[in-house]
C-alpha cells in the first residue's frame, strides 16, 4: 500500500488547484474589489469539488440514471454496478476487511447518530458509560447525550492537557470496565489535534469497549485504516467521515462498521430496502449494509463520491499530507508574525491541516467578515464545538482549515487580510 | 448625521470595503452597554456574534430609548444605523418605520447573511412589540 515518495513525482499545487475550477474563477460579487480568485480556507467545513467529481456528477444524471437495486433496466443495472465500485473503492480507501461494512449515509452527523440509536438503543444498559472527549464536535456529542438520556446510561468526558491533546495520562481513570463506548475524533475540527486512534482502540478493547471514530476531519488527509490490516494498527468498531470534506459531494458519507456489530445491532431507519420480509405484525430485516439504507440513496452523490476517492488516492495520501504539513508550518510561522494571535492546539507534530486563533481586541466576526472583503473565506464562530471553547474560554475563533489547492500565497492572502482588519479594527483606535 | 445622511454617504461610496470602515467608525463610537444588562433576557437570538438590546419607556414625551451592544465591531455599526432610525422615537413612529426598508436602503441587505438578517428581524419584532404595547398603555 505505501508507496515510495522518491519514486514520484513532487506535489504540484498549481496543477492541483487547476483542477479546481471554482478557485481560479475571478470573484464577481460586487463585495470584492479585485477580481482575484479566492484564497478558500475553509476546507475543514466543506471542501471545494475537482472537476472530475463536477463531470461524474453529470455524467450519471445525464447518461444512465435510475433508482438503485430496484431496476433490472439498463439504467438500474449500471447505477448498481456504479454503486458497488464506488463502495469498494472506500472500502479499499479506508481499510475495510468487506464491502458489506461501507454504509451510506447522509454525512458524518447521520453515520453517528446511526451508532448511538442502533447500536446505542440496543447495547446500551443503566449504568453503563459512553467516553466522549472536551474535543468533540457537536455530531459526537448530541448523539451521545440523546442515547445516554433514553438509556440510562452515563456520558463521560475526557480532559485535555495544557497543549490541547487527550490527557492519555488519564485516561485508565475515566476508560473503566463500565465504558462500553469510547466516540471520539481521529483530528479535531478546531484544534487540528490527530489523536492516537490505534492506541485508543486498543485501550477501549482491554476494557471491553468498543470504540467509534469520527473521522471527518482526518479522511482527508491521511491514511485510514479502519481494520487495521495494512499498518498493523488496531482496529476500530465504526468510523463516519462525510463525502463533501473529502472534495466528494455534498449528501453522502459513509458510516464503516464491524460486520458483526452491524448484524447484531438495531436498524436505524425503516422503510424500503432495509427489509428481508415484512408481515402485518412485523418485519424482518435485510443483511447489512441494506440493512442500514432505507429509502432511496444519495445515487448520484455516492458515485460521484467513488471518484473524490479516486481522485484523493491519485494524488496521494503520503504526498497529500506532506504538502499540508509544509502550509501547516508555514501558516504558524506567518501568522506568529502578528502581535496578540493565539494560535489553539498542540505543536505542528501532533496536528493535521487547521489553524483555528484569536487576536487581542478583534471580534473573530468582525476578522472573517474584513478577510471576506480581501477574498479570504475562513470560518468564525464555535464551529460546532462549544463545550471545546468553553474549555479554551473563548466565545469563538477564527478557523483556517487547508486542503490540497491551497499554497502558501493562501497563507500569505490570510495575513495580508488579517493586517488589514486590524488596521481597521485596531490601530485606528489608537 | 441623519439616516438619510447616512444612505447619501453609502451611496456616494458604492464600494463594500468602504461602508465596512463606515460601520465600524460607527460601531466604535456606540457607546458601551453596562456589563450587568448584558444577561440571558437582554440577549438577542439568532446572532452569530453576542448582541444584547434594551428597550426602555419614557415619558413627556412617550419616547422609546434603546440601548445595545455586540463583540463585533461591525455589529456594533449595524446596531447604531437600528439605534439611529428607532430609539428615542415615539411608538407611532417606530410602528410607521421598518427598518429593514433602510437597511435595504443603505444596500445592506446585499452583504448580510440571512443570520444575521434574522438576528437583526429578531431584534425589530422586539422593538416592534414593545413600541404597540406603550400605544396599547397610552390609549
Amino acid at each position: 500500500m505505501t508507496t515510495d515518495m522518491s519514486q514520484r513525482p513532487p506535489f504540484d499545487v498549481e496543477a492541483v488547484r487547476g483542477d479546481f475550477p471554482i478557485l481560479n474563477r475571478p470573484l464577481e460579487s460586487g463585495r470584492h474589489r479585485k477580481g482575484k480568485p479566492p484564497a478558500f480556507l475553509d476546507s475543514g467545513a466543506s471542501a471545494q469539488k475537482p472537476q472530475c467529481v463536477i463531470d461524474r456528477e453529470r455524467e450519471v444524471e445525464e447518461q444512465f440514471f435510475a433508482n438503485a437495486y430496484r431496476g433490472v433496466y439498463y439504467f438500474g443495472a449500471r447505477v448498481d454496478e456504479e454503486l458497488e465500485a464506488t463502495r469498494s473503492g472506500i472500502a479499499k480507501f479506508i481499510g475495510a476487511e468487506s464491502t458489506d461494512e461501507i454504509i451510506f449515509t447522509s454525512g458524518t452527523t447521520m453515520s453517528l447518530n446511526l451508532v448511538a440509536r442502533a447500536w446505542g438503543g440496543k447495547f446500551l444498559e443503566p449504568g453503563d458509560e459512553v467516553l466522549i472527549t472536551e474535543m468533540e464536535h457537536h455530531a459526537n456529542i448530541v448523539p451521545w447525550q440523546m442515547a445516554c438520556a433514553e438509556r440510562g446510561a452515563t456520558l463521560r468526558w475526557l480532559p485535555l492537557t495544557e497543549d490541547r491533546r487527550l490527557d492519555m495520562s488519564r485516561l485508565d481513570e475515566f476508560l473503566t470496565p463500565k465504558t462500553k463506548m469510547l466516540a471520539v475524533t481521529s483530528m479535531s475540527n478546531v484544534l487540528g489535534t490527530i489523536n492516537a486512534i490505534s492506541e485508543l482502540a486498543r485501550r477501549a478493547h482491554d476494557v471491553g469497549s468498543l470504540i467509534c471514530v469520527d473521522a471527518a476531519q482526518s479522511v482527508p488527509h491521511r491514511m485510514t485504516d479502519a481494520s487495521g490490516q495494512h499498518n498493523e494498527v488496531e482496529p476500530v468498531d465504526f468510523l463516519a467521515f462525510s463525502g463533501h470534506k473529502l472534495y466528494g459531494p455534498t449528501g453522502v458519507g459513509v458510516l464503516y462498521g464491524r460486520r458483526d456489530l452491524l448484524c447484531e445491532m438495531n436498524p436505524f431507519l425503516g422503510g424500503g430496502h432495509m427489509i428481508s420480509q415484512v408481515y402485518r405484525d412485523h418485519s424482518t430485516w435485510a443483511d447489512p449494509p441494506a440493512k442500514f439504507e432505507a429509502g432511496t440513496l444519495p445515487i448520484v452523490q455516492a458515485i460521484a463520491l467513488g471518484a473524490a476517492v479516486e481522485y484523493v488516492s491519485g494524488l496521494g495520501l503520503d504526498r497529500i499530507h506532506a504538502h499540508e504539513s509544509q502550509l501547516l508550518g508555514y501558516a504558524h510561522e506567518q501568522l506568529a508574525t502578528i502581535s496578540g494571535l493565539t494560535i489553539y492546539g498542540p505543536d505542528l507534530e501532533h496536528k493535521g491541516a487547521i489553524c483555528s486563533f484569536t487576536i487581542d481586541g478583534a471580534a473573530a466576526e468582525d476578522l472573517a467578515n474584513l478577510l471576506d472583503i480581501r477574498g479570504v473565506f475562513v470560518r468564525h464562530g464555535h464551529h460546532c464545538a462549544m463545550p471545546l471553547h468553553e474549555v479554551l474560554g473563548v466565545q469563538a475563533s477564527v478557523r483556517a482549515s487547508f486542503g490540497v489547492y491551497n499554497s502558501c500565497s493562501d497563507i500569505d492572502r490570510l495575513v495580508d487580510g488579517l493586517q488589514f482588519a486590524l488596521e481597521r479594527l485596531i490601530v485606528a483606535e489608537k | 448625521m441623519t439616516i438619510e445622511d447616512l444612505i447619501e454617504e453609502f451611496d456616494d461610496l458604492g464600494d463594500w470595503a468602504d461602508q465596512c470602515e463606515v460601520l465600524i467608525d460607527m460601531g466604535r463610537d456606540l457607546s458601551n452597554m453596562s456589563d450587568n444588562l448584558k444577561t440571558e433576557d437582554t440577549k438577542v437570538h439568532g446572532c452569530q456574534s453576542n448582541v444584547w438590546m434594551v428597550a426602555e419607556v419614557k415619558s413627556e414625551p412617550l419616547r422609546i430609548e434603546l440601548t445595545a451592544d455586540s463583540d463585533a465591531m461591525l455589529v456594533r455599526g449595524l446596531l447604531s444605523v437600528v439605534l439611529m432610525v428607532y430609539s428615542n422615537r415615539s411608538p407611532q413612529e417606530i410602528l410607521e418605520t421598518d427598518v429593514r426598508d433602510i437597511f435595504s436602503r443603505l444596500g445592506l441587505d446585499r452583504h448580510l447573511s440571512p443570520a444575521r438578517k434574522n438576528g437583526l428581524s429578531g431584534m425589530v419584532t422586539r422593538v416592534r412589540a414593545i413600541a404597540a404595547e406603550a400605544v396599547g398603555l397610552q390609549s
